[in-house]
């Protein structure tokens, strides 16, 4: 029976392997080893301004590991969602670190590169002509929201993932793609059944997350026509029905349908079989052609700048009145903003979320335990820099010495820093929530081969 | 009357994408899965979260003794008004919610 063997190093590129459970993997001669290298779950400035929340030095070390362990297992090594965030300038980045640790290792491979950056003209095309729609739960969008993002990506799917391997590469450096399509595109290019290579790939992208001693990374995944096998690489790490099922569950709304670009899985008759305590197999996964060949956008946009201020506050009669406290503030600290820095109140928004009673949830918190201490947060946003940081400075000497009762000493409360405000930049807003229809997979993507 | 975090094993929440949050309930038992899957309406959920009850997709998977829920963002993830980048801090307030 034709298979395919997939080792995935680690959930994703940055939070580190077991490397006595790669060395493991690879003396297993896998077909390919596929890792991702990011997600959306940091928040949208990294998309925004195109750049990753790992160090590059972290990155690197990481990424040398799997180099030299593909030069050894003489596959191909695979990366999708490069740098966080899989924009363009993220291919860019890891292209040369690659080049950085052949150089260093003394070893030669042949690279190609995919890139998922959308030019706003693209989606703005797509869009006129009817060809992108919203997902649940979507931001409105419009010539001018597309205008305004600062990047936007597509996710590639199998059948991209699948043209750069047949590049010949011997490391693929792609930009956002689907956790998954890294890892299914393999199995579906070599003729095995959809359903076990997408359910396999969606089991296996958070690595060992799948298994017990999550952190321990490595994994494999053996595809046949009929189902996937997953096997834990490392010591102590044991997967199990259980949790090899569960993981449908992990960052996922709908723990029975996963869409992916040109179609779905349905893993709702899907059966988990141990094969021994280690390792588990899947088979009954269904994948369902779509209609249309979609791909889902991601798209970043600059929502105003930031700069917050913190004050801490011990007086016992303070933390009793906390809330009015603040809102005293707020009260006296918009008329003064609006008066001295000619602003109208909808220019800017302040916000004093009190850390010790409800800086977390919010309106929702139902707790209520006395607290000894409060830490006061300042979010000041506004449209520039420069007025953000105004107006937190304006709420200094407020956080510093505004009085409960106006017959009373003056009170001074904890201010941990100097300057007492921070200024955040640009704040980012997540944009898009979308699909677009691609005539042809290959229509918003860009391969490019690296002699 | 118990609180559902004192009834199950663990409560789970997480982003499900930047515009949904996702709640996993693993109960455990199938006792303890009996008891929220019954004792725990999808309205009482969505009014803990403010959301809309025809919003909130529940899962009820007697297989691994799971009640999903999931839902759309209070806040989209890193909007202004978003105290939770990751959204793993909504678990105990449903965890804190007493069952009937």
């Amino acid at each position: 029976m034709k298979t395919v063997k997939i080792l995935v190093p680690s959930g994703a590129l940055g939070l580190g392997y077991d490397p006595v459970a790669l060395a493991r993997g690879i003396a297993l001669k896998p077909d390919l080893i596929a890792i991702d290298g990011g997600s959306t779950d940091s928040g949208p400035s990294y998309l925004g301004r195109g750049v990753s929340k790992y160090a590059r030095a972290s990155t690197k070390a990481e990424w040398a590991g799997l180099v030299v362990a593909r030069a050894e297992a003489g596959c191909p090594l695979v990366i999708g969602t490069a740098g966080t965030c899989g924009t363009d300038s993220m291919v860019d980045w890891l292209y040369d670190i690659t080049l950085e640790i052949l150089a260093e290792h003394g070893i030669t491979a042949k690279i190609s590169t995919l890139k998922s950056g959308q030019p706003a003209a693209r989606v703005q095309k797509a869009l006129a002509e009817d060809k992108v729609s919203a997902l649940s739960a979507a931001p409105d969008i419009s010539d001018e929201v597309l205008a305004s993002c600062t990047n936007i990506v597509a996710l590639a799917g199998a059948e991209q993932i699948a043209a750069a391997l047949k590049t010949g590469a011997d490391i693929i450096i792609a930009g956002r793609t689907t956790d998954t399509a890294i890892i299914a595109a393999l199995p579906i290019m070599r003729g095995l059944a959809a359903g076990p290579a997408w359910h396999g790939a969606k089991i296996g992208e958070c690595g060992a997350l799948c298994a017990t001693n999550p952190q321990s990374g490595v994994i494999c995944v053996d595809f046949d026509d009929n189902g996937f096998t997953i096997t834990p690489m490392a010591d102590g790490a044991h997967a199990t029905p259980h949790t090899v099922s569960a993981h449908m569950l992990y960052e996922n709304s709908n723990p029975f349908i996963l869409y992916e670009p040109g179609g779905h899985l349905d893993v709702t008759n899907a059966t988990y079989t141990a094969l021994d305590a280690s390792r588990v197999r899947v088979t009954g996964s269904k994948w369902h052609v779509g209609e249309h060949y979609t791909v889902k956008l991601e798209g970043a946009l600059i929502a105003g700048y930031q700069t917050i201020i913190f004050a801490l506050v011990r007086d016992p009669r303070y933390i009793e009145n906390i809330s009015d406290w603040c809102d005293d503030i707020l009260t006296k600290h918009r008329a003064k903003a609006c008066a001295r820095l000619g602003l109208e109140v909808d220019d800017f928004t302040t916000e004093l979320r009190i850390i010790g009673k409800n800086a977390t949830l919010g309106d929702m918190e139902s707790a209520t335990e006395t607290m000894s201490e409060a830490g006061i947060m300042g979010i000041v946003t506004a449209s520039d820099q420069q007025t953000a940081n105004s107006i937190a400075k304006l709420l200094n000497p407020y956080l510093l010495h505004h009085p409960l009762t106006q017959a009373e000493e003056q009170p001074t409360f904890a201010f941990p820093f100097s300057p007492a405000e921070i200024d955040r930049g640009a704040n980012y807003a997540f944009a898009l929530n979308h699909v677009m229809v691609l005539d042809n997979p290959m229509d918003a993507f860009t391969l490019e081969v690296h002699p | 009357m118990s609180t559902v975090g004192e009834i199950v094993e663990k409560v789970r929440s997480k982003n499900a994408g930047p515009f949904w949050l996702t709640l996993d309930i693993f109960c455990g038992s199938p006792a303890a899965f009996t008891q929220l899957s019954t004792g725990l309406s999808t309205e009482r959920v969505a009014a803990l979260f403010k959301a809309e009850p025809d919003k909130v997709l529940r899962f009820d998977i007697p297989a691994l003794n799971v009640v999903k829920f999931s839902l759309p963002r209070p806040q989209i993830q890193g909007a202004v008004a978003d105290r939770d980048m990751h959204g793993a801090s909504f678990a105990p307030l449903l965890a804190e919610l007493e069952l009937n």
